[in-house]
This record gives C-alpha cells, structure tokens and sequence, in this order.
C-alpha cells in the first residue's frame, strides 16, 4: 500500500512538475533557506576566482610579512583581510572559497560516479535476482558492517594520498548505500505491470532497467544521493585534516582547518575556525535540504 | 541455534580471509614488497636474510601462505621506526584505546537517555527543541572540528582541561586506566567527550523515539491508571522498554566509536592504536599498518558475530530466517 502512494507521489511531480514540487518543498521555511545558503555557496564554489578578494594562490600578491593577521585587519597596501591570513599571508576569506570549491567538487564527483556505480548494482542485481543479487547484497552487507571512515582508511593507507585515490576511496566507500537504496526500490518497481508490459514488448533488460526502472527508482536516490554526499564532504575534510586525503596543492576546508590547527595554542583561532565554520554550514544546509526531501518522498508522511 | 552460529562464524572467517587477501595483494600490487615490508635503511645481508625469512623469494601463492602462517602466529613484521614487532605495539596501545572508547559510550548513554526521554516525553517544549536541535548539529559537526573547538574553548581560552596526552594512570584490579587517577580523568574528559557527540546525539533520537512510540502503549496507560507516581511509570515502565534497542545499537556502534578514535586520538594526541595507525601512515611504516588492518578486521568481524548472535537470541525470527 505504502509503495503505491509513494509511486503516485513521485508520478505527481512528473506530471504537474516543478510548480508541485515546490509548493510540497516550501512548507518547511528551515529546507527553503538552507536550500538558499546551500545555493550560494554552490555559486561561491563555481566562481570563487571571481568573487573572492584576492588570489590565496597567486605568489605574487600573497606576502609573508601578512601572516597570521587577525580578522578584520588591513595591510600596508590597504588590504582588508575580512577573516583575517594565514601563516602564509593568504587571505582567509577567499582560501575558504577556494576550498568550498575543492570540498564540493571532490564530494560531488565522487557521489556521482558512487550513485552511478550503486545504481547499476542495486537496479541490477533486484532485476535479475538469483545468485547474483546474493552475490551483489552480501558484499553490500559486509561494506556496510565497516564504518566509512575505517574503510577510507584502507584504501588510503595502502594507496597512498592524493586526490584520484581520495576520490577513488570515497567512491568506494559511498557505492554500497546507493546500492542499497536502488534494490530497495528497484524490487518493488519490477514486479508492476508496467515492467511486464515493457517484457512482453521483448524490450531487451538494458532498455528496461534504464528507460523503465531507473525513473521511477530516482527519487530515493536523490535523497540517499544529497546526504551521502554531505557525508562524502565531512569525510574528505577528515582525511584530509588528517593528512591522508588531498595533497596540499589542493587545498580543502579539511586541510585548512589543519594547517590551522597549530596555530590554535598561541591563540590564533581564526585559522582553523572559519574554514571550519564553513564546512559546518555546508554540510548543515545540504543535511537539511536532504531530509526535507525525505520526508517530500516519504509515504508514511503524506499530507 | 548452534548451526547458526556456525554458519555465521563461518561467514566471519571467510571474510578475514578476503580482508587479508586485500590487504596482502594491496602490499604486493602497488609496490616491491621487498621494499614494503623490509626497513630500507638495513643493509644487504639483513636484506638477503629477511627475504628468505618472509619466504619473499618464492611465488605469490606461496607468499601469501606464508604470510598466514606469519599472522596466525602473530607475526606481522617488524616495525621501521620503533624496530619491535608491529602486533606487539598495537596491543601496547589498545587499553588506552579502548578506554577512550568505552568512557565516550558510558557519556553517550548517561547523558543521552535522560535527554532523549525528556525530549520525548515534552516534544512541544523549547527545551526539547534545543535538544532535538543540538542533535542535528551533532550528527552534522566533524569530529576533528569539535575537538578543535573544544581544546580552543577548554584549554587555550578557559585553561581549565589539558588537551593532550592520557596523564598520569593507576592501576586498579589489574586495569590499568587513566580513569582512576584525579590527573589522567581530566585528560580523558576532553577527547572522551568529542568521541562522544556523534553517539550522544544518536542516543538521543533512539530514546526520544522510543519515548513517543511506548508512551502510548496500554501498559503505561495501566501503569498510570492504577495511580503508580509518573517517576516510577517513567523510571520502570518506560526506561525498561526503550532500553533494549538502544542497548543493541550501541553495541553495534562501539566498533566504529574504535574506528572514529583514530580522529580524536590524533587531534588530542592520545597515546591510543588510532594514533598510532595514523603515524605509521606518515612513517610508512607498513608492517604497522598491516598489522592495524588485520587487527581491527578481527575486533570488527569478532564484534559483528556477537551482535548477530545476540540478535538470534533476542529475536528468533532473525535465526528462522537466515535457516530457510
């Protein structure tokens, strides 16, 4: 009964689009402005060359004489260094737009192909069933037992870091709950009579799993999608804050918020606390963005 | 029952193995084992003479037998920097460990319950609202960050905790723990409690929903009408009840709150295996990491077997299924 509205749900958006959507979206006020923050720093993250202040990166604007100054100091030049330098001298504010853009582009990158990955595994393996869906959901099964962290750990450690490897790492630690997700939903879409209808058409199982299933499975991916990849996010600034994830010519909020951390005792806060804050308000809006659509796509709590 | 747990240990064996295998064909995929396992810095004899000690001159298939046979023995290397068996270090380390990690859970539980349960039992106030908030905020912060936050606040600004090291240790019933000693409990407060927040946070939610499901039931309801005070309905009826799920979770997610300590303990520099492990990886120094690998593969495996055959007790449905 449960999937059945839940197909109407998602038939509804199809049918009456966006205009649906978003009446259903705006009645948590808390979703509309996370997905407003969450929309500028997408829009800092793309044009961060654009709208930050200075290069933190260009050598020849950036002077070490500037390190370590406090949020809201100027420079000889007449600079004003809104959250303050680093030990480097780089501007706080426009490192942290740089590194929203690494963060996301490496969370995102590596949620796609995962959701990728997952989806191809989960829709697969619901299809055809047998001992092959034994063989996809076990290890699914064992992945999942580990928590994420030990097993970006794994791959890290015995790949070494750097950004493939870091992304390869996330892939391999986000595919198995997309997996989950897909067969969750892909074994309630097979059995349908517009699945049969497409079989006695003797479409092949390609056209099926994608043309037919894979719409009507998105909507929870799209939920499992928007949280993992906030997960993928925190993820990476840990590894890299640990000094396994990125390497330094790819600097992240992680390994901002690292390179401040030695500077926190002689009471330097700004350092680690701002890229820190941002990450937070990343993940935050993007979390809250994730559960209003759970709830949106959740039968159980139809209005 | 017992073909339950046979099968199920059978499982956890089967995937030790795979994991050694990984581990193993990681080692000798990516680079000359040669180089991985044996410290560079000896010299060509030494080289000659652990080569033939690690069977490193015979085929792979070979190789990795004797690499078994090594780690059944509890022989996983020597470590490069510290120049003693790898295993031997790990184990030096765990109590410190596991102490973090089990003074984290008793401040999830001790903590969480009572919040949870009043956040269930007022869900409309604005207490519970701040709860319910702080929860979201504590599944959303990074644990690296709050510690950050919380060695910033507490030691560099207020003073008031040490942000590093385990502190001084006692031994009481043959456990040696800093929990015993005034020093070593205000060294474990600060990372124990980072440790903590993903847990307490989860807890919360556990016990609120538990709370709202159970305080509807007839026997509460019974409970109150034959007029027993609300501390006693509260304190017996409801905590008895929502105890169990919150019980099973936790056991559940103590091997990730050891996987998570890896976090902390660098951040609070806390002398524990997570450190450790960390460090090795700045080393390279493989025989640690390896040695890491296999040893947390085992608590995890271990751990994921008890859960499942506690779940087969408390549940038999679980153990039905499985058999059919």
């Amino acid at each position: 009964m449960a999937e059945v509205t839940a197909n109407a749900q998602s038939q509804a958006y199809s049918s009456s689009g966006w205009r649906k959507f978003w009446a259903d979206y705006s009645e948590s006020p808390l979703a509309v402005v996370a997905l407003l923050i969450f929309g500028s720093i997408l829009f800092i993250a793309i044009f961060a060359p654009f709208v930050s202040p200075t290069n933190p990166y260009d050598l020849t604007t950036v002077d070490i004489m500037n390190s370590r100054l406090p949020p809201g100091s100027e420079d000889f030049a007449g600079n004003i260094y809104l959250l303050g330098t680093d030990g480097a001298g780089r501007d706080m504010l426009s490192s942290i737009f740089f590194g929203l853009r690494v963060s996301l582009g490496v969370g995102a990158l590596s949620g796609l192909i995962a959701l990728i990955v997952g989806a191809i595994l989960g829709l697969s393996a619901a299809y055809y069933g047998g001992r092959y869906e034994t063989f996809v959901m076990r290890i699914v099964d064992i992945q999942l037992s580990f928590p994420s962290i030990l097993m970006a750990l794994v791959i890290l450690a015995i790949f070494g870091k750097g950004v493939e490897k870091t992304i390869i790492a996330l892939i391999l630690v986000q595919w198995a709950y997309y997996a989950r997700a897909a067969r969750a939903s892909a074994l309630v879409e097979k059995n349908k009579e517009y699945v049969e209808a497409a079989k006695c058409l003797a479409l092949g199982d390609r056209r099926i799993i994608l043309n037919h299933i894979t719409p009507n499975c998105m909507a929870p991916l799209i939920v499992v999608g928007t949280l993992q990849t906030a997960h993928a996010i925190s993820l990476e600034a840990t590894l890299s804050f640990l000094g396994l994830g990125l390497p330094v010519t790819e600097p992240s909020l992680g390994l901002l918020i690292g390179n401040g951390f030695e500077f926190m005792y002689s009471g330097d806060y700004w350092i680690s606390i701002f890229p820190g804050i941002a990450l937070l308000i990343t993940i935050v809006s993007i979390n809250l963005v994730g559960d209003q659509l759970r709830d949106m796509f959740n039968p159980r709590l139809q209005r | 029952m017992t073909a339950f747990i046979l099968r199920r240990s059978l499982q956890s064996i089967l995937v030790l193995f795979i994991m050694s295998l990984i581990v193993f064909v990681g080692v000798n995929l990516i680079g000359d084992p040669v180089d991985m396992l044996i410290n560079p810095e000896s010299d060509q004899a030494e080289i000659e003479r652990v080569i033939k000690e690690l069977g490193l001159d015979r085929p792979v298939f070979e190789q990795y037998w004797y690499f078994l046979v090594n780690a059944f023995q509890g022989d996983l290397g020597k470590s490069f920097v510290f120049g003693e068996p790898a295993l031997k270090l790990i184990v030096q380390r765990m109590p410190a460990t596991f102490e973090l990690a089990l003074f984290s859970l008793s401040i999830a539980v001790v903590f969480g319950i009572p919040l949870g349960v009043y956040a269930g039992l007022k869900p409309d106030s604005r207490v519970s609202k701040t709860i319910m908030a702080g929860s979201i905020l504590g599944f959303s912060m990074p644990t690296f960050w709050v510690g950050i936050i919380l060695i910033m606040f507490f030691s560099v600004n207020l003073g008031w905790l040490p942000s590093t090291g385990r502190g001084d240790v006692a031994t009481v019933f043959g456990i040696t723990s800093s929990i015993f000693t005034l020093d070593g409990l205000s060294h474990i407060f600060l990372p124990a409690f980072n440790l903590a927040l993903f847990k307490l946070s989860s807890v919360i939610r556990l016990a609120r929903a538990g709370t709202r499901e159970i305080i509807l039931q007839d026997y509460i309801k019974f409970a109150r009408a034959k007029g027993l005070s609300e501390r006693r309905v509260i304190n017996v009826h409801l905590l008895k009840n929502i105890l169990i799920p919150i019980v099973t979770i936790i056991g559940l997610e103590f091997g990730s709150l050891i996987a998570f300590s890896t976090v902390t303990e660098t951040v609070f520099a806390w002398p524990g295996m997570g450190k450790l492990i960390i460090e090795a990886i700045y080393n390279l120094d493989r025989p640690i990491i390896v040695a890491y690998l296999m040893i947390i593969v085992l608590i995890f495996v271990t751990l994921n077997l008890i859960v499942d055959i506690t779940y087969s007790l408390l549940d038999p449905r679980v153990r039905i299924k499985g058999e059919s």
